[in-house]
């Protein structure tokens, strides 16, 4: 079966691949840009990043820009697929959803609409399990992204390591944020992973933070040998 | 011990974390459970569990509904079974119930019809299903959609059936299976 992973460069959408690369053929690399920088379907911060990933992986990357005006941009989504099933001839579509029914429900009608299936490995995944299961398998990803108190400008740029998971895990007992940012509260981006060919070196960068809400914006970077 | 029947297309396909773990996930902290590919079901080893649960699958994957004469144990096993979507479609075809087209896919209403052990009163549950089962011999309609049955169970027997998937948004119901009676 061929799949394509609708890829934001972020940690659920790299491991999804990773599970899905175990059971069946990944073909190609499907990534939404919106200009909304707030959209509630797709990842934004570092997603032109996703182009130096997908050469990582020695993946193509079919790309589609939107607006990112709500609903509209599934019509990009819905262009983007069909391009993958013309391109390279997708039996399916893998996804990182975890719990947002929002993101799963829109994916599987588009999917649905285009005759292909739509998996989603990381489905009510445990999320500790999830963050865990990145540093097992020695994921190298960064805090790319936080939008939820208490987290604050020091957490951007940090590397997702078990003490970090940890700190985590506490604030999600103290203030309920979710561990693994499901809610939004932190989005992340990879810079390495088993199957990263070369992995991605950071060369310039700029943090934009205020209060509670930030981001890591990598401003330029490079594929280096692992 | 409870029986998980995967109902995805293959054995360890990429249905199984989607549609079964969710379901192990549920069960575990309440009592024992083991999971087995729907094509390595045993028929006379079914008699060591107290329960059997078939799980749904992904939105295109009609395999069971095309193997239904896999499914022969079902009309045997006497003590309570549930089949969550595909579960429940495969289990409607093996008692010939008829399938009718019915697609609703993400978080709808559901209304309950007859009083039962598994859920009560309105609430809303993830649905992803093209068709729905509708009664029409042996089984009774407990729940409904706008547009569907929801949710059914056998007349005689202790096989209920829900067509929205409890393990994403009402967990409580498949606890509330783990409890039943036989």
């Amino acid at each position: 079966m061929k799949l394509g992973v609708l890829f934001s460069g972020g940690k659920d959408s790299t491991l999804a691949l990773h599970i899905a690369a175990e059971k069946e053929e990944i073909v190609c690399l499907i990534t939404i840009i919106s200009k909304n920088k707030e959209s509630y379907m797709f990842h934004t911060p570092n997603i032109d990043i996703t182009t130096l990933q997908a050469q990582a992986l020695g993946l193509p990357l079919v790309k589609k820009v939107t607006e990112g005006k709500k609903e509209e941009e599934l019509k990009e989504l819905k262009d983007a697929i069909a391009e993958a099933i013309q391109t390279y001839k997708i039996d399916g579509v893998v996804t990182g959803a975890v719990e947002s029914v929002y993101q799963s429900t829109r994916i599987q009608k588009i999917c649905d609409e285009l005759g292909i299936l739509c998996v989603n490995p990381l489905w009510k995944k445990n999320q500790k399990a999830l963050m865990d299961e990145l540093v097992a398998k020695n994921f190298k990803v960064i805090i790319s992204g936080i939008f939820a108190y208490p987290l604050t400008e020091s957490w951007l740029g940090k590397k997702i390591n078990p003490n970090l998971i940890d700190k985590l895990v506490h604030l999600s007992k103290e203030y309920g944020i979710s561990i693994s940012g499901e809610g939004g509260e932190i989005e992340t981006t990879v810079l390495d992973a088993p199957m990263f060919k070369q992995r991605i070196d950071i060369l310039d960068y700029t943090v934009q933070a205020k209060g509670n809400s930030g981001v890591f914006i990598i401003n330029k970077a490079r594929l280096v040998a692992k | 011990m409870i029986l998980i029947v995967d109902m995805n297309w293959k054995r360890d396909s990429l249905g199984y974390s989607e549609f079964v773990s969710p379901i192990v996930s549920v069960i575990q902290p309440l009592e024992e459970c083991e999971v087995r590919h729907f094509s390595d079901i045993e028929p006379a080893k079914l008699d060591g569990y107290s329960k059997i649960i078939l799980s749904g699958t992904a939105l295109r994957d009609h395999t069971t509904l095309k193997q239904v004469d896999k499914f022969g144990w079902v009309r045997d096993f006497d003590k309570p079974m549930l089949g969550i979507c595909a579960g429940i479609q495969t289990i409607g075809l093996v008692f010939g119930e008829p399938l009718n087209p019915c697609r609703q896919i993400g978080m709808t209403e559901i209304t309950t019809l007859r009083e039962n052990p598994l859920f009560q009163g309105t609430f809303k549950a993830y649905t992803l299903h093209n068709y729905s089962v509708e009664p029409s011999q042996n089984f009774e309609a407990l729940a409904k959609s706008t547009q569907c049955t929801q949710a059914l169970k056998h007349k005689q027997k202790d096989i209920y059936g829900v067509l929205f998937h409890p393990e994403v948004r009402n967990p409580e119901i498949i606890g509330h299976f783990v409890e039943l009676k036989p």
